[in-house]
């Protein structure tokens, strides 16, 4: 690992003048920067520690109704939240089946959000790969690449967005607040991702020493709580990440759907929000013709970057069965085996 | 530049002087404070061998700087056992052959203690193994493990019972 200075601030003001300066890099849990840092993916001057910055790590009611999720709150705390989980609980159950839960316990909100890709070629810092090496090209397009992107992929770049919390968040709408030099914003969690096109190490739009303070939920978005699933494809039962997964958030009345907030991970390089499938299961009834409809609309878009086509079929599978299980009404309790489609048990007594 | 942290390491207060902030828990417990018993298997957060309770929460002790854990208490696998006398669920490892070659195994105890502080498992077998997943055993003892912690949730069980009898 290289070198760095380590700087401690003792207010965000301080934590963002600190990471204003070139090569600097906020510090938060590290799960994901100290091993980038220790493949040389991550090469920063300076790690600004904002582990101990106060009042970063609470959970708050909004005055209407919606919550305040602070940076620092670890994973773990969030998913385990009695009153998060059963506002969101497809958020929750997102949480639970990313990582391990050595990792969830020290994870935080803000570093999720900014989690690398775990595109085996931006690891390996001796490939060619246009994210870690701008214009050095990308390996991944002529190597394995079946794990890789099949939406809003570019020539340049065909890694995808690691995160299952990203997942659902997007789909209910979430807003990420940003404290930097301009003071304090907010931006809609689907826009703080970029694709890639030809400059795909510009990830996010945060600006050299923007902080994110908090994430926000919507009182409107508890509105799906009752028919909210989080459903993943992985190659392992735990511990994975998502080859795809889908979010899908429904709110019914006498079978009918009135509304629906529907997302997939696994797919590109940010959580892809899947309006066209939202606006289709608007208005309709709850059929797995309709789901299947929905989910064709979702991938319509969709190419292979590779080995990959699976995936565009697969994504479909995953999200119908996301929105039958949807259908069927949220679990009392989040499934011994979160998010898994291989769980012994399914539909509305899926913990029985 | 040289940077000093304070930790308690099982129950005993450390002054300690890091002479580089790229140390991490992992490394400070086994070069500096001769605690050995945490193990670097993958050294990058995939493995669960160097699992430690830090303030009472199980992490991957590999992807944690020493130099932002200042304050902090930490409880590693010697401070398990109390002189000879194992810890229950050491026992129970043993009982219920919960490993074979070794190398895992303060990993898995140390992710297991978490686990049953957590509170989230139970007695059900297929939410241990779930919450166990961060703990890799090349020699293949996850059915003793599993078997282990859950004869142990059932003992805290019964106990508890015993007691609100």
């Amino acid at each position: 690992m290289k070198s760095f200075d380590y700087v401690r601030p003792a207010s965000i003001g301080e934590a963002i003048a600190a990471a204003r300066a070139p090569g600097a890099a906020y510090l938060a849990a590290g799960t994901n920067l100290l091993d980038l840092m220790k493949g040389g993916v991550s090469r920063p001057d300076r790690l600004v520690d904002v582990t101990h910055l106060p009042g970063l790590d609470t959970i708050e009611k909004l005055p209407d109704g919606g919550l305040r999720i602070g940076a620092l709150v670890r994973n773990a705390d969030l998913a385990h939240d009695a009153a998060f989980a059963k506002a969101y609980p497809a958020v929750a159950e997102a949480l639970l089946s990313g990582a391990s839960a050595q990792l969830r316990n020290a994870a935080t909100v803000g570093g999720n959000l900014l989690q690398r890709t775990r595109c085996a070629y931006f690891y390996d810092v001796a490939s060619a790969c246009n994210k870690r090496a701008p214009g050095s090209g990308c390996d991944a397009r002529g190597g394995d690449n079946d794990m890789h992107a099949v939406l809003g992929w570019s020539d340049g770049c065909i890694a995808t967005h690691p995160s299952d919390f990203c997942v659902p968040l997007v789909a209910l709408d979430a807003m990420v607040e940003i404290e930097g030099n301009g003071g304090r914003r907010q931006v809609r969690l689907e826009d703080l991702h970029r694709l890639p096109g030809a400059t795909p190490q510009q990830e996010t739009v945060l600006e050299a020493g923007d902080l994110i303070v908090a994430l926000n939920l919507s009182a409107e978005a508890c509105n799906f709580a009752s028919h909210a699933r989080y459903l993943k494809v992985r190659e392992r039962t735990s511990y994975a990440f998502a080859i795809v997964s889908a979010a899908a958030h429904l709110s019914l009345a006498n079978g009918r759907i009135e509304q629906a907030r529907v997302a997939l991970g696994g797919v590109a390089a940010k959580p892809w929000r899947a309006r066209e499938a939202e606006a289709l299961l608007a208005g309709a009834e709850a059929t797995a013709q309709n789901f299947r409809r929905a989910a064709e609309a979702a991938l319509a878009g969709a190419k292979p970057s590779g080995d990959n086509a699976f995936k565009i079929e697969l994504a479909q599978r995953i999200l119908v069965r996301a929105l039958a299980l949807a259908s069927a009404g949220t679990p009392e309790r989040i499934p011994a085996l979160p998010a898994s489609p291989f769980s012994i048990h399914s539909g509305a007594l899926h913990d029985a | 530049m040289n940077h000093s942290i304070s930790l308690t390491v099982n129950g005993v207060r450390r002054d300690i002087a890091l002479t580089d902030p790229r140390v991490t828990l992992l490394d400070l417990l086994r070069e500096q404070l001769d605690l050995t018993g945490t193990k670097k298997g993958c050294d990058r957060g995939q493995c669960g061998a160097c699992t430690i309770l830090v303030d009472g929460r199980r992490i991957n002790s590999c992807l944690a700087l020493a130099i932002s854990h200042d304050g902090a208490s930490i409880t590693t696998i010697e401070g398990v056992a109390r002189g000879d006398e194992l810890h229950p669920l050491q026992t129970a490892f043993i009982a219920h052959d919960g490993f074979q070659c070794g190398f895992c195994t303060p990993g898995q105890l140390m992710s297991a203690l978490g686990l049953i502080d957590e509170g989230q498992a139970g007695c059900d077998a297929e939410r241990i193994r779930e919450g166990m997943s961060g703990n890799l055993c090349r020699c293949g003892a996850y059915a003793g493990i599993t078997d282990a912690v859950l004869e142990v949730q059932q003992k805290l069980k019964a106990e508890k019972e015993r007691r609100v009898a």
